[in-house]
């Protein structure tokens, strides 16, 4: 469970500071898939970099499960599991070793390793790249790694920056198997999108971000009910009062 | 400390796939060094050698003024060229090394036992030529004085008379100190090659980490970035002491194929050489590590990062030429300067001559400590919101 409280964050200073998260707070259920949804330049990846404590909020309180970020974020950098909008994967590497790297430095022991390593493979369904190295790796198979690199420990909880960026039709919808499956398992999934049908098609719940702001936190029936709007990109569309930046 | 190590062993891995890493830190790197330095000296003694054996060759204006004096070089394998048109000209644009000049006047003179005059035009600053102008100079003084003794006894004076001192050089020089005059580059070479090491890793596992976005999701693992750090630095430092490594041994070996004893130098290149040169540079290639490491986490991207380092390394170069510019006597607080100290202990053990072992203690304490400082600053840099963030 990731519990987020008026969280505030700027960057610059004097006449040109920003505030990219401007009291934002939410909560994400175990057993349930969260979307973070707001258009570019909302405070999304903010928010997300915040809560596996790259940075430091300037104010606010960001708790996973119980644990505070400020005060143990190496306890709460273990209970997560993170890709970030930066994939990054070592070109020179194999897949295999890209997530035992990972592993190892999460402390897992070699016979555990294996068996979650191997599971994460099925599910994935990435055996044939495993002992390929990363250099050429298509968006997909690149997006896969991480993943799995990111799940080798087990989170209970998993943040997602943008999963299906860059992903075409088949390996979105893999994507949103796999994050049902994830929430099936009784974990708590945080994501973040710009895509409405990817939101809609996904969430339990819907945390609605513009300008650094929280301005709905819902489930999809509950927008649509509030907005008066059938459809949910005109329910967003009339939230956000603006349809700048919405890109599909 | 398993996360260290963790960093360190995939940091050691990733690199060793890197082929121009490779062969940049364990062939061009330690090779280059020794083999620049062999063809240098091996140019220098040939022609040192070829300078003493060959005719003395000698542009001569006036020649026909001092037939006696042109015979006597003759005969001492002096060369006699026709005169240039324009002597000074000649030398200045280096058509000849030198030229000597008897003036109209030298039989008169010569005959009343008056000095006669000679000049010889030379450019001081022209290397090349200082051979030649000593060896004329030298003939020309023999000539003289053989002729003053002979006019001294002609008026019944013993020659003995003109010389009250009797002046006997007593160079204290061994051969080993002559090479290490010579060699004061070399440990330039040795912090140099422990650089070049050392740079590929300490942009990748920085900069380029950050510019290929996988130092993001590496943070966001449950271990703190001093371990991701020290880690990484432990990388960079055991490239870099590979480099310096394999740079001594490949000098140990080529040392002894080099030519020096046809200029009566020898050096000192045996295992006392190798192993405390490898112990004085092992704290410097952490210290550079870490000032790598330092600077290139500042840079913004891979390029930037290379730019501030091939900067970085004209810094090691400062005291190669404040020593050999202003060579100063050796003093134990030299030891203690990074960078000096190595200079210093590597020139000595070179020649030959004692270091103490307190003294090559004093150097790695010291460089260590400083290397310390550095990590700690690297950390600091690490510490930052802003490293991490790659877009």
């Amino acid at each position: 469970m990731i519990d987020v409280k008026n969280l505030h964050k700027a960057f610059g200073s004097g006449a040109k500071k920003v505030a990219a998260v401007d009291g934002v707070g939410f909560t994400a259920r175990d057993g349930e898939i969260t979307g973070l949804l707001g258009p570019n330049g909302a405070g999304k990846t903010t928010t997300l970099r915040c809560l596996y404590t790259l940075m430091q909020p300037d104010s606010g309180q960001i708790l996973v499960d119980g644990i505070d970020a400020a005060t143990d974020p190496v306890a709460v950098r273990r209970s997560l599991g993170v890709l970030p909008d930066a994939r990054g994967l070592y070109k020179r590497l194999t897949a295999r070793e890209n997530i035992d790297y990972f592993a190892r430095l999460h402390g897992i022991e070699t016979q555990t390793l294996h068996l979650r390593r191997e599971a994460l493979v099925d599910a994935l369904e990435m055996r044939d790249i495993l002992d390929r190295r990363t250099e050429g790796f298509s968006q997909g198979q690149r997006v896969k790694t991480a993943i799995a690199r990111a799940l080798v420990h087990d989170p209970k909880n998993v943040i997602l920056d943008e999963p299906t960026n860059g992903l075409d039709v088949m390996a979105t919808r893999a994507m949103r198997a796999f994050l049902k499956r994830l929430k099936g398992e009784g974990r708590c999934v945080l994501f973040s999108s710009h895509i409405m049908q990817e939101v809609a098609a996904l969430c339990d719940r819907i945390v609605v971000i513009a300008r650094g702001r929280v301005i709905a936190d819902e489930s999809p029936d509950a927008l649509r009910a509030q907005t008066g709007e059938a459809n949910l990109e005109d329910a967003f569309v009339k939230l956000i009062g603006t349809d700048e930046g919405l890109a599909a | 400390m398993n996360s260290a190590i963790t960093v360190f062993l995939k940091e050691i891995r990733e690199n060793l796939r890197d082929k121009r890493t490779v062969v940049n830190t364990l062939v061009t790197g330690p090779l280059m060094a020794p083999l620049i330095f062999v063809l240098l000296i091996n140019t220098m003694v040939t022609r040192e050698l070829s300078k003493a054996e060959k005719p003395l060759s000698l542009p001569v204006v006036g020649a026909q003024f001092a037939p006696n004096l042109i015979a006597a070089l003759k005969q001492n394998n002096v060369d006699i060229k026709p005169a240039p048109t324009d002597a000074e000209q000649a030398v200045r644009d280096q058509d000849a090394d030198l030229v000597l000049r008897i003036d109209a006047d030298f039989a008169k003179a010569w005959d009343k036992g008056e000095p006669a005059q000679i000049e010889i035009v030379h450019d001081a600053s022209q290397q090349d030529a200082r051979g030649s102008v000593e060896r004329l100079r030298k003939l020309l003084d023999a000539y003289a004085q053989r002729n003053g003794a002979l006019r001294l006894l002609a008026r019944g004076l013993s020659p003995t008379i003109l010389k009250p001192l009797a002046v006997a050089d007593r160079d204290q020089s061994t051969p080993q100190s002559r090479a290490g005059l010579m060699f004061a580059m070399l440990p330039y070479f040795f912090i140099l090659g422990g650089f070049i090491g050392g740079m590929a890793l300490a942009i990748d596992t920085t900069a380029g980490e950050r510019e290929r976005q996988s130092l993001e999701p590496l943070l966001a693992n449950p271990v703190s970035r001093w371990k991701i750090l020290g880690g990484k630095l432990a990388a960079t430092t055991a490239f870099a002491i590979t480099t310096v490594l394999l740079s001594i041994l490949a000098f140990a070996a080529v040392g002894h194929f080099l030519p020096t004893e046809k200029i009566g130098i020898a050096l000192t290149l045996g295992p006392r050489f190798v192993l405390a040169t490898l112990f004085v540079m092992l704290p410097l290639a952490a210290l550079l590590g870490s000032l790598q490491t330092l600077v290139a986490a500042f840079a913004k991207s891979y390029r930037e990062a290379q730019t501030y380092l091939s900067l970085l390394m004209l810094v090691p170069i400062v005291p190669t030429l404040l020593l050999s510019v202003m060579p100063v006597k050796t003093q134990l607080w030299m030891y203690a300067v990074p960078l000096m100290g190595q200079q210093v202990a590597i020139l000595r053990l070179m020649r030959g001559d004692a270091v103490s072992d307190s003294a090559l203690a004093l150097c790695f304490a010291c460089t260590a400590a400083a290397a310390l400082l550095f990590g700690t600053a690297a950390a600091f840099i690490y510490r930052s919101e802003r490293l991490a963030i790659s877009a």
